[in-house]
C-alpha cells in the first residue's frame, strides 16, 4: 500500500546523478563559451560604463536641467517639470545623487535593450500565429520564473557584475514590450489594411505607414510597462554586482537600517513616478489625431 | 462585345477549409443552405458571368450576404476565388504574380470603402496622397495631384484636418479624392455611400455622376439601395445568394423581371421617378410626329405626368436634346407602365 501514502520518485541516486549532469554540463559548457559570450556583450558594458560615468560626473545642475528638459520634452507639463526638480534636489539633497545616477544608467540602457529586442519580435510575432503561440509561453515563463532562479545560470556563465545584471532585468523587463507590441498591430483595423492594400502597398509600406503608427500607443504602452518593470528589478541586479539605489537598500535589509531602505525605496519610487508620468504623457501625445471633434 | 474592360467568367467562391472539394458538390447543384448544412462551407458566388463596359456605370445589388462585397474583392484580388477567372483588357488578374499584381492595384485599380477607411493617423492631405506616396512618386507631383481632387470634391481648407473631425459624408469624399488622385481606369466601390444620410448620399451621387461625365471611367459600383441603383448604373447586376438573377440594362430589370427575387425588389420602385421618356417610347418609323406634346428624351416621366393629365395630347412626342423627334408614346402605354 505504499503507492497511496509515497508519491512515486525517481530514486535518490538517479536523482542527484540528473541534477549533477545538468550541472556538470551546464558548466561545461560556460567555461568553453562563457568568454565569447562576455565578449558579445562588451559593446553594451561600454555603452552602459560610459553613460554611467557621464552621468556621476557632469556637474549636477546641468544633470538637473537635462533631466528636467526630457520631462518637458515627453510631457509639455510644467508641473511635472517643477516636480522632476523637486525630487532630484532631495535625492541630492539625501545623499542619494551618486547611486540614482546609475541606477538611471542602468534602467535607461536596459529599456533600450528591451526595445531593441522587443519590438522587433513583437512585430514578427503578429505576422504568424505559430510564432505567436511559440513565444507567449516563453514570455509567461520569463515573467513569472522567480528571478533568482534565472539568476543562476547567468552568473554561473557571465559571473558578478554590470551585464549579468543588464541581462536579469532584461528578461523580467521585456516581456510587456514584445506583448503590446503584438496586441497593438494585431488591434490595427482591418479595414485600413484593406484599403492600404487595394492601394499597392509593399508589406514593408503596410508595416511602416499603417501598422507601426496605428500601434504606436499601444506600444508606447509596452514601452512605459518595461521601464517599470526594469525599474522594479533595481534591488535583485544589485546582488550580483550592479551599482545603484539597491545596494544600499540591501545593506539596509541585512542590517536593519530602517531609515537607510526608506529613503532609497522612496527614491526608487521618485524615479517610478516620474519615468511613468513623462512617458504616459509622451504617449497620449502621439495619439494627436484622436483629439475630439472640432470642426 | 469588343469593348468590355472587365470580364468575369465562371467565377466561384467557397469560404471553408477544403473549398475545391465543396465546388464539386456546388457544380452538382447544392445550394447554399445545403452546403453549409452537410459540408460546413459557406457559398459565396457561384458561377458568376459578368462583362462590364469600358467606361460605363455598373452596378452589383444585392441584400446582405448576397456576394457582392465578395464579388467586387475578386477584381482587385483581396480576395482569391475558387474557381474562374478575371480577366481586366484581356488579361487574367489571377495570373499575376505580387509584383504584377501590385503594380495593377495601383495603376489600375482604386478603391472606396463602405467605412471609408481613412488612415486615422494621416491628415486629410496625407490620406489622398497615400496610393501616389506607396508609388514612390515625387512629392510636388503628390502635393499637385492631391490639391487638385481635394478641390475637386470640394474640400479645400480641410487639408489639415484629421479623419475623425470631419463628418461622414465629408470623410467619403476624402475616400472618393485618394481613390481618383490615383488616376486609375477602374474604380471600385463598395458600398460607397450606404453609411450615409439620404440627403448626404443624394450629394455624393451626384458628385460621382458629374465626375463620371468628365472622367469616364469604368466603375463597378456595389449598393443594396434600387433607387441608387437605378439612379446611378448604366447596367445593373442583381446577386442572391451567392448567385446571379438578372444582369441587363435598369429599364429592363425594372419592366421586365426574370425572377420572383428581382420582382420583388423592383415591385416598390416609384417608376415615374426612375423611368425617362427615352426607356418607354415607341421608336420613330416615319409616322407623322408633328403634332403632340414634345417631352425631352431624358426628362422623368415625373417631369411631364402633369402635363400630359391636364393638356391631353393625343401623342407624346419624344425629342433627343437637338429637338429632333425620336419616338412617340401614347397616354395608354403611359398608363401601362406606371400601373404595372
Amino acid at each position: 500500500m505504499s503507492f497511496f501514502s509515497e508519491i512515486p520518485t525517481m530514486g535518490r541516486e538517479s536523482l542527484r546523478d540528473f541534477k549533477k549532469g545538468i550541472d556538470l554540463n551546464f558548466k561545461e559548457f560556460s567555461r568553453n563559451y562563457g568568454d565569447g559570450i562576455e565578449g558579445f556583450f562588451d559593446p553594451l558594458l561600454m555603452f552602459l560604463v560610459w553613460l554611467e560615468k557621464l552621468l556621476v560626473n557632469s556637474p549636477w545642475p546641468l544633470v538637473i536641467l537635462v533631466l528636467a528638459g526630457l520631462a518637458w520634452i515627453g510631457s509639455r507639463n510644467w508641473k511635472l517639470v517643477a516636480g522632476t526638480i523637486v525630487c532630484f534636489m532631495l535625492i541630492g539633497y539625501f545623499g542619494m545623487w551618486k547611486d540614482t545616477m546609475s541606477t538611471i544608467a542602468i534602467i535607461s540602457v536596459a529599456t533600450l535593450v528591451c526595445i531593441s529586442i522587443g519590438i522587433p519580435l513583437g512585430i514578427l510575432m503578429s505576422r504568424s500565429r505559430k510564432l505567436e503561440a511559440g513565444i507567449t509561453p516563453i514570455l509567461d515563463v520569463m515573467q513569472t520564473v522567480p528571478s533568482f532562479v534565472y539568476l543562476i545560470p547567468i552568473i554561473m556563465l557571465l559571473g558578478i557584475g554590470k551585464v549579468p545584471g543588464l541581462i536579469a532585468v532584461c528578461i523580467y523587463a521585456v516581456p510587456p514590450i514584445v506583448r503590446l507590441t503584438n496586441l497593438g498591430i494585431r488591434e490595427v483595423d482591418k479595414e485600413c489594411l484593406e484599403a492600404v492594400d487595394s492601394f499597392g502597398a509593399t508589406s514593408w509600406q503596410r508595416l511602416t505607414r499603417v501598422q507601426m503608427p496605428l500601434a504606436l500607443p499601444t506600444i508606447f504602452a509596452g514601452v512605459n510597462q518595461t521601464i517599470m518593470m526594469a525599474l522594479a528589478m533595481v534591488v535583485i541586479a544589485s546582488m550580483i554586482g550592479v551599482r545603484g539605489l539597491g545596494v544600499p537598500v540591501l545593506r539596509a535589509v541585512s542590517n536593519q537600517y530602517l531609515a537607510l531602505g526608506m529613503l532609497n525605496g522612496l527614491a526608487i519610487v521618485a524615479l517610478a513616478i516620474i519615468f511613468d508620468r513623462v512617458s504616459q504623457q509622451y504617449g497620449k501625445r502621439l495619439q494627436k489625431h484622436r483629439e475630439g471633434r472640432n470642426l | 462585345m469588343s469593348d468590355t474592360k472587365i470580364k468575369i467568367d465562371s467565377l466561384y467562391k467557397i469560404f471553408g477549409n477544403k473549398p475545391k472539394e465543396a465546388l464539386e458538390y456546388v457544380k452538382q447543384g447544392v445550394g447554399k443552405d445545403e452546403l453549409l448544412e452537410k459540408h460546413n462551407h459557406v457559398l459565396g458566388l457561384s458561377d458568376i458571368n459578368i462583362d462590364i463596359e469600358d467606361k460605363s456605370i455598373q452596378v452589383i445589388m444585392g441584400l446582405s450576404g448576397s456576394g457582392k462585397s465578395t464579388l467586387i474583392r475578386h477584381i482587385n484580388r483581396l480576395i482569391e476565388p475558387t474557381a474562374g477567372n478575371v480577366l481586366v483588357d484581356g488579361s487574367d488578374v489571377l495570373q499575376y504574380d505580387e509584383a504584377t499584381l501590385r503594380d495593377f492595384r495601383r495603376t489600375r485599380t482604386a478603391m472606396v470603402f463602405q467605412r471609408f477607411a481613412l488612415m486615422p493617423h494621416m491628415t486629410i492631405l496625407k490620406n489622398v496622397s497615400l496610393g501616389l506616396e506607396l508609388q514612390g512618386k515625387k512629392d510636388d507631383e503628390i502635393l499637385n495631384s492631391a490639391m487638385k481632387w481635394i478641390e475637386k470634391v470640394g474640400l479645400n481648407g480641410y487639408e489639415d484636418r484629421y479623419p475623425q473631425h470631419l463628418s461622414g459624408g465629408m470623410q467619403q469624399r476624402v475616400g472618393l479624392a485618394r481613390a481618383l488622385t490615383n488616376d486609375t481606369d477602374i474604380l471600385l466601390m463598395d458600398e460607397a455611400f450606404s453609411a450615409l444620410d439620404p440627403l448626404i448620399r443624394k450629394d455624393m451621387q451626384d458628385i460621382l455622376l458629374n465626375l463620371q461625365a468628365e472622367l469616364h471611367k469604368t466603375v463597378v459600383f456595389i449598393t443594396h439601395d434600387l433607387d441608387e441603383a437605378l439612379k446611378i448604373g448604366d447596367r445593373i447586376a442583381i446577386l442572391k445568394d451567392g448567385i446571379m438573377d438578372q444582369e441587363g440594362l435598369p429599364v429592363d430589370i425594372l419592366l421586365s423581371p426574370k425572377t420572383e427575387y428581382v420582382s420583388n425588389f423592383v415591385e416598390d420602385v416609384n417608376r415615374s421617378r426612375v423611368l425617362k421618356a427615352k426607356h418607354i417610347m415607341e421608336k420613330a418609323n416615319g409616322s407623322d410626329l408633328s403634332k403632340g406634346m414634345p417631352v425631352d428624351e431624358n426628362d422623368f416621366i415625373e417631369s411631364f405626368i402633369d402635363r400630359v393629365v391636364a393638356e391631353k395630347p393625343e401623342l407624346i412626342v419624344v425629342q433627343d436634346s437637338d429637338k429632333k423627334n425620336i419616338g412617340s408614346l401614347t397616354s395608354k402605354r403611359l398608363s401601362e407602365v406606371l400601373k404595372k
